[in-house]
């Protein structure tokens, strides 16, 4: 728990390249630490740091892990660009058909409050969003459908939209 | 159609009536694609097959751009998904009353934000070689359904409610819930969404008064079936190949 601590915070309130594990769903949680240990999440920070992290880690040990972070009070990281939330919550909640970009709504809920193994997304910070985001693009993490198709549909205007409306919500 | 062999309640006659009634009205005779209603009786997919293909068929490119697009909410292979709303089963799914289904969405008939903006920027084209892309799909039931009430949602099925006259589902989506024509395939479609939408029927359909169409044969079923028999019904539905 130090360990994990040491880079997303004492609160897990998320830090730097750290996302925010406070408040996020037990269920997704326990998925991303069985894929850092797989190597199918293997973006270039999770591969520094998660897969040693994870190398040792056992399904119920994971699940502790996440059953503690899930119930910690969450904060909004607050640090997207304010004038572009109006933009990015009509993406989130509308999509945008024209271009083949789906609504965020439909699988993240309309709080962004996240659906069992799928991630609440409310509140985390813009970067962790937008290198998410953009790094779906470049093909890692390409085992979680069907967010890699759903990101290459993003222009980099629209990811930076999107970000900045998520790191607003509580 | 076996189903439709089965004895048919009085009611239901009344119903397969007021479809094709609601069939004409809509239009549906009057577009190249004729004899839809008799499909209803008799569907024949290698009918279907043999059309000429539409004058106004999409670029193959766009097309499957635009059919990747659904099956990122849909499933991969049209299975359905579960997210925040579960995403119903495409896969197998009869055509034209997906084309229905769109029409609906576009016209505000079927309420239902996201697919309006998804379905109102569909060019007739585009629209219909969607509907019509999700036929040969064939995967397995996406699952997660009370399997505990399968037994019970099968009587229903085969049996309807007699006494809250309820016909049998059978006697119109097919003894092997396959659909037929503009009577949707039901079989492998996600219990969450089976139960969602009958409990919510009038909520969601025929929202147009000046414009009734097909939704109005389910609507007193809907109506007739507890919630509980709504999901025995679902959990069975939702367990079919």
């Amino acid at each position: 728990m130090r360990n994990c601590t040491w880079c997303h915070g004492s609160a897990a309130q998320g830090f730097s390249t750290a996302p925010r594990l406070a408040g996020q769903k037990p269920h997704y949680i326990v998925e991303q630490l069985l894929a850092f240990k797989d190597h199918s999440r293997d973006n270039p920070i999770s591969k520094q740091y998660m897969w040693g992290a994870t190398a040792r880690l056992g399904p119920e040990l994971a699940s502790e892990f996440a059953a503690y972070f899930a119930a910690l009070p969450a904060e909004p990281a607050n640090d997207g660009n304010s004038a572009l939330v109006e933009a990015g919550r009509a993406l989130y909640e509308q999509g945008f058909a024209d271009s083949n970009v789906a609504a965020c709504l439909v699988c993240h809920g309309p709080s962004a409050q996240g659906f069992e193994a799928i991630p609440r997304l409310g509140g985390l910070s813009y970067s962790y969003l937008k290198s998410r985001l953009e790094q779906w693009s470049q093909g890692y993490h390409a085992a979680a459908f069907p967010m890699p198709q759903v990101a290459t549909s993003l222009s980099p205007d629209e990811i930076d939209a999107l970000a900045s409306y998520l790191s607003f919500l509580r | 159609m076996t189903g439709l062999r089965l004895p048919l309640l009085g009611g239901l006659a009344l119903a397969a009536l007021l479809f094709s009634t609601i069939a004409r009205a809509e239009g549906l005779n009057a577009e190249p694609r004729k004899a839809e209603a008799p499909k209803v009786e008799a569907p024949k997919p290698e009918a279907a097959k043999a059309e000429a293909p539409k004058p106004d068929a999409p670029p193959r490119a766009e097309f499957e751009a635009k059919f990747t697009y659904c099956k990122t909410c849909h499933g991969v292979a049209g299975q359905g998904f579960r997210g925040a709303y579960p995403m119903p089963r495409l896969a197998g799914q009869q055509p034209e009353y997906l084309q229905n289904q769109l029409e609906a969405f576009i016209e505000r008939r079927r309420v239902n934000p996201v697919m309006f903006n998804v379905a109102h920027v569909l060019r007739p084209g585009m629209l219909t070689a969607l509907a019509e892309g999700f036929r040969d799909l064939n995967p397995k039931p996406l699952g997660g359904e009370p399997r505990e009430l399968i037994p019970a949602g099968k009587k229903i099925f085969e049996e309807g409610v007699p006494a809250a006259n309820v016909p049998p589902c059978a006697s119109c989506h097919g003894a092997d819930a396959k659909g037929a024509g503009a009577m949707p395939r039901l079989a492998g479609q996600l219990y969450d969404y089976t139960t969602r939408k009958l409990t919510n029927w009038s909520k969601e359909r025929g929202q147009d008064p000046a414009k009734p169409d097909s939704s109005q044969i389910m609507e007193p079923i809907t109506h007739g079936l507890t919630p509980q028999q709504v999901s025995e019904v679902a959990a069975y539905l939702g367990s079919l190949e």
